[in-house]
């Protein structure tokens, strides 16, 4: 019952598949553990003062203090600017992103598309203290300017600089859905006397609703995790904002900021604050998954 | 089987047509002169000239990449859509040059189109019948509802669909999917219906149905189908032209098409020496 003999070069193949196999197996552990690494560090430094240390988690939700120094750590005002910035960049951003989108995929000549795509594109790449930069050079002058601020930097600088950040993620991801669209689609409504127009709002973009919804949400994803750019152009005052020329601190920012010198209970806080931020994130990927799955119709 | 076919849209144009003297008792529909067709350098047909004749049945048959399919999308204007076509010649359909009009809008609401495969919209069968119509600005529910009914009675499907109207089209079998196509052109009342093949990917019971349901049609409508199979074109065409490398080679009568064709090429093809 002996098994065949492999001949010896063959036999140093399969050691070789083996191995690799492995290696590759290794490689694709590392991210995972990295994932649970992060996760289980942030959560336990998070968790400690509201089970060790007996702070209501309810407080740090939902008041509106934040006082490092009088151990008072409240932030709901950052909550609230969160939310408020990643809505108002969407209510810009995803609409002028479509619409490029819309213009790239069906609109433009292929010459300019060629131009005008890879721009988009390359906007992506473009680190984001730039795009901070950019924000505290251009636009917090022009508001403080033209709206009379005493201080140019506000939510509705954050909500301009994360839409144009937003861009490309809306842009591509729907370009890419529209352009998958079957040409049948396009075909069938033309010859039905539709204009041209009529076609992508009619069929087009309806067919690609499901890629489109993933660019939003992408593209909220990377508005609510911005730090560096939102910092510089946000004015960071702990207030909840009222109205949009309001100076307001995002939860990034809060984070960002205070993490290098806080120690103690206020640094754990600080990474409660990352919690939150990471359940944001992660509602965020559900809604994605949820799309996703839905978008073979 | 069906009995209720949309009401006449076809006005009653009476022309003579000096050459045609022998079928004088006919009305040309659409008359093509010289049509040649360009893909950039690359000519696609050649100086084609053919009359169709109104409620006739016009069948293209040929070999793949003969031209057919490029011919049939010259008539509703369906090539503007790709880059570097350029067309010469004339097509006129009831006496108006189609090439000369920008009004391609009101081309395809006169001139339906069913393609080869079938290109149902994703929404319900309903929103689907009444696309065109919607595009055309009927809002009214009762309106687009009796249009859709007739619609589907005109294509034979109503009785198979009319308890799931609003459910999504894709659900449908390939052939049902195929005859909704044909409801939601007919839902235009066109004159004209261009079919593009819309056989080739159906199972046999589904194309007799198709079959028969163009035959019903012609009472109301001018048909021009082109088709890779030649039984097909025998058994519901009336006039058949047979398409070789961008000429039409014969356009005659389909039965003499297939019983003394004049051309030999023609009488090769359609013995099945080649294609």
């Amino acid at each position: 019952m002996s098994s065949p003999p492999v001949e010896k070069t063959n036999k140093r193949k399969y050691i070789l598949e083996k191995l690799s196999g492995r290696l590759f197996l290794i490689c694709a552990l590392l991210s995972v553990i990295s994932l649970l690494l992060i996760i289980g560090f942030v959560f336990i430094k998070g968790i400690t003062p509201f089970v060790a240390e007996g702070y209501s988690f309810i407080d740090f939700l939902f008041g509106d203090d934040w006082v490092p120094s009088e151990d008072k750590f409240e932030i709901f005002p950052m909550i609230v600017a969160s939310i408020y910035a990643t809505i108002g960049a969407l209510i810009i951003g995803v609409p002028i992103g479509l619409f490029t989108a819309i213009f790239l995929a069906e609109i433009a000549p292929k010459k300019l598309a060629k131009i005008i795509s890879p721009a988009v594109q390359l906007l992506a790449g473009i680190p984001s203290v730039l795009y901070g930069v950019f924000g505290l050079a251009v636009i917090v002058p022009f508001l403080q300017n033209n709206l009379g601020l005493a201080k140019g930097q506000s939510l509705i600088a954050v909500i301009l600089v994360l839409a144009i950040m937003m861009l490309p993620t809306v842009v591509t991801v729907s370009e890419t859905a529209i352009r998958a669209v079957p040409k049948t689609y396009r075909e069938g409504s033309l010859a039905l006397g539709v204009s041209h127009i009529g076609t992508i709002f009619k069929v087009v973009v309806p067919a690609a609703k499901s890629g489109i919804l993933t660019a939003i949400v992408l593209g909220m994803g990377r508005a609510i995790g911005e730090t560096m750019a939102v910092i510089l152009v946000a004015g960071n005052s702990l207030i909840i904002p009222t109205s949009l020329t309001d100076s307001v601190r995002p939860l990034t920012t809060n984070i960002a900021l205070e993490m290098g010198y806080a120690a103690g209970t206020h640094q754990e806080m600080l990474f409660a604050t990352g919690i939150v931020l990471f359940s944001f994130i992660l509602i965020l990927n559900f809604v994605l998954a949820r799309i996703s799955s839905k978008g073979g119709h | 089987m069906m009995t209720t076919i949309m009401g006449k849209h076809n006005k009653d144009i009476k022309e003579d047509l000096p050459q045609m003297t022998e079928q004088s008792n006919e009305n040309t529909k659409i008359s093509v002169r010289d049509l040649s067709l360009f893909y950039g350098e690359k000519q696609a047909l050649y100086s084609l000239s053919l009359d169709i004749k109104e409620k006739e049945v016009t069948a293209l048959i040929g070999p793949s990449g003969c031209g057919k399919s490029t011919f049939l999308r010259t008539l509703n204007r369906m090539n503007d859509l790709i880059d570097g076509v350029n067309i010469t010649g004339d097509i006129t359909i009831d006496n108006e040059n189609i090439y000369q009009s920008n009004d391609v809008i009101k081309l395809r609401t006169k001139v339906g189109m069913v393609f080869q495969k079938a290109n149902l919209f994703p929404m319900s069968i309903y929103d689907n019948v009444a696309y065109g119509p919607r595009g055309q600005g009927i809002k009214n529910k009762k309106e687009l509802d009796k249009i859709v009914e007739e619609s589907l009675r005109g294509a034979a499907i109503w009785d198979e669909v009319k308890d799931r109207l609003k459910s999504s089209a894709l659900g449908l079998s390939g052939g049902q999917q195929q005859r909704v196509c044909i409801a939601r052109a007919i839902a235009m009342k066109p004159e004209i219906i261009l079919m593009d093949e819309p056989t080739s990917a159906l199972d046999p019971i589904s194309t007799l149905k198709v079959e028969e349901l163009i035959a019903d049609m012609k009472q109301d409508y001018t048909i021009v189908i082109v088709t890779h199979n030649m039984q097909q074109a025998a058994r519901v065409s009336d006039r058949t032209a047979f398409f070789l490398n961008g000429e039409i080679v014969e356009f005659d009568k389909t039965d003499k098409i297939f019983s003394v064709p004049k051309d030999q090429r023609t009488e090769d093809y359609i013995t099945g020496r080649f294609g």
